[in-house]
């Protein structure tokens, strides 16, 4: 367990102890964001992510998510506040796929274990899995320029999972999507989730996307980002298409769409 | 590793996918020489030609056409003449040698200078401003200076070529190794990647489409260098530049000006466009604007 920026060293210590013992897979302690230039991202935030949970947080744009994110994966120092997780091992899907277009669909895949020095048999080993497991295989020579945006994203995803982090975040990665293709990953990315039983904390501005994927959803005001309401999603997985048009599913959509009218005032 | 069925429509949408995108991406397919990569530069030289003779003939009244001779004259005189066409050769071989040297020297020095701006910024603030000056710099001022001190010798004329062909490195290294996107190096920190992996596995692979672009200009850049190093030394082996030079004080050997004043053009083009070729190779597979004409 890694922990990130803590206002004094004495409580650090025993917050870890508290986070040991509860177990979370991520867990915030009343973080607070402000920029250097006085903008105030994020006020007094505190939730956890369970391991075997899928959390997501809608909120309006500008509200703080991808500073949230940013701070979990410890890219960004909190101004106050903490966060528990173990930095090492924790996969973040960003808004674009960030595919090197220099290197091959094998080569963007075989990056990270590259990074964390494996060997070239290991990373072939690793790679080959994660293609196979979302579903890439005959494309490991393309470069990224003659890939879709979806395919750039499944790459992503891939490159992700290489090491199996036990911990995921997602932010907004298929925002740019079409309606079709951002359903079909949806489906995808819940089955991984069920497969491969990582902990996910995503962001997104989609309440079927949130609601289809989580077994929590968290909403989060305007900026300041605070988190105003939390709902719990039932639904058993593996998740079908279908339940997109089930009542029930409308039903918590709209709850949770009234929550995310009252964050924007 | 646990089995998991792969959705079919992520394959269907795959193979949609690509199939698609291989129009675009099959390099076999998109370099077709046409009738018109053929026939259009043809027509142009025609042109050209012709307005070359029409000048000679009719241009010039016959006690002046010796000052625009016609293109014949010139290829008999200047390239099947094989005294004065292997005088113009061992020149210009001179010539390719001094530019290769100093453009070889200015890739080293520029990239190595560059690469340094970019790891730290005292380093950049220090030395930026020195780049600048050198770029504009008037060179030709300058060139007496490094002939009188270095002896018109080799060196001096390699010397001229790496002034005036590196700052295009720096500026392009520099440039893209600073455009590197934010995503790409949030994610190789994320992975904790030390400074040499990130220059290595990110930042240069990311800029060479700029470096490259910086190598093609001063590719052309160095043969100008060699040639003006020529001109102002007037002194020491023979370039072309002192040729050209010699050629053009004598109304005898105007056609001979001519012919080394093409057979310059010609190493100034091959440079050019040799480095066209290597970005190609290089970059040319992953790149989405490297369709540079060779
Ligand atoms: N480095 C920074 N310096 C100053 N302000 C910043 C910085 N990064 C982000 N901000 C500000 O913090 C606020 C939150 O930004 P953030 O990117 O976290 O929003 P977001 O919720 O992800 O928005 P979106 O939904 O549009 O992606 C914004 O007002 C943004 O302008
Ligand atoms: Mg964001």
């Amino acid at each position: 367990m890694l922990c990130v920026s803590f206002l004094c060293m004495e409580s650090v210590r025993s917050e870890r102890v508290l986070a040991d013992m509860d177990g979370s897979a991520l867990e915030f302690n009343r973080v607070s964001m402000v920029f250097p230039d006085g903008t105030e991202a994020l006020q007094d935030v505190s939730f956890s992510v369970e391991p075997g949970e899928f959390v997501t947080i809608v909120g309006p744009s500008g509200c703080g998510k991808s500073t949230l994110l940013r701070i979990a994966s410890g890219l960004l120092d909190p101004s106050s506040g903490s966060v528990e997780v173990d930095q090492e091992r924790i996969g973040y899907v960003f808004q674009d796929a960030t595919l090197m277009p220099w290197r091959t669909v094998q080569g963007n895949v075989e990056l990270i274990p590259e990074l964390h020095g494996y060997k070239k048999t290991e990373r072939q080993a690793l790679t080959k899995a994660v293609i196979d497991l979302v579903g890439l295989n005959g494309f490991e020579k393309h470069y990224p320029k003659s890939l879709s945006g979806g395919m750039k994203m499944r790459v992503s995803l891939a490159r992700t999972l290489t090491l199996r982090p036990p911990v995921f975040l997602f932010d907004e990665p298929f925002g740019a999507l079409d309606e079709i293709n951002r359903e079909r990953l949806n489906e995808e990315t819940q089955e991984l989730f069920k497969n491969e039983g990582f902990a996910g904390l995503f962001i997104t501005h989609s309440i079927p996307e949130a609601v289809f994927m989580s077994t929590r959803v968290l909403v989060m005001s305007a900026r300041p980002g605070q988190l105003v309401a939390e709902f719990d999603v039932p639904f058993k997985f593996p998740r079908k298409p279908g339940l997109r048009f089930d009542p029930q599913f409308a039903e918590l959509s709209g709850k949770v769409s009234k929550a995310l009218r009252g964050a924007y005032t | 590793m646990s089995e998991i069925p792969v959705p079919d429509h992520a394959m269907e949408e795959a193979v949609a996918d690509v199939a698609e995108g291989a129009s675009v991406a099959t390099p076999a397919a998109r370099r077709r020489i046409t009738l018109v990569d053929v026939a259009g530069p043809t027509l142009i030289f025609a042109v050209s030609l012709g307005c070359w003779y029409w000048l000679s003939y009719f241009g010039m009244s016959e006690n002046r056409r010796f000052l625009v001779p016609p293109l014949h004259e010139v290829v008999q005189e200047g390239f099947l003449d094989w005294t004065n066409f292997s005088i113009m050769l061992n020149a210009l071989w001179l010539t390719t040698q001094v530019a290769f040297w100093g453009l070889g020297i200015a890739i080293v020095l520029g990239m190595t200078l560059a690469i340094l701006m970019s790891q730290a910024r005292w380093v950049e603030r220090s030395a930026w401003p020195y780049a600048v000056a050198l770029q504009s710099f008037p060179i030709l001022a300058l060139v007496p200076l490094i002939g009188i001190v270095f002896d018109y010798n080799f060196n001096a004329r390699v010397l001229v070529c790496i002034i005036i062909a590196i700052f295009p490195i720096i500026n392009n290294t520099l440039f893209g190794i600073q455009s590197v996107e934010s995503g790409h190096h949030d994610l190789l920190t994320l992975h904790n990647a030390s400074r040499w992996t990130r220059l290595w596995k990110l930042q240069l692979p990311a800029a060479s489409p700029a470096i490259f672009a910086g190598f093609r200009i001063s590719a052309g850049l160095s043969v100008v260098g060699a040639i003006v190093g020529d001109f102002f030394f007037r002194k020491g082996d023979k370039g072309i530049g002192i040729l050209i030079d010699q050629y053009a004080s004598r109304t005898t050997t105007l056609p001979r000006l001519y012919a080394a004043t093409i057979l310059a053009g010609a190493l100034g083009y091959v440079v050019f466009s040799g480095f066209g070729f290597l970005t190609k190779a290089v970059t040319g597979k992953w790149h989405e604007s490297s369709d540079i004409p060779g």
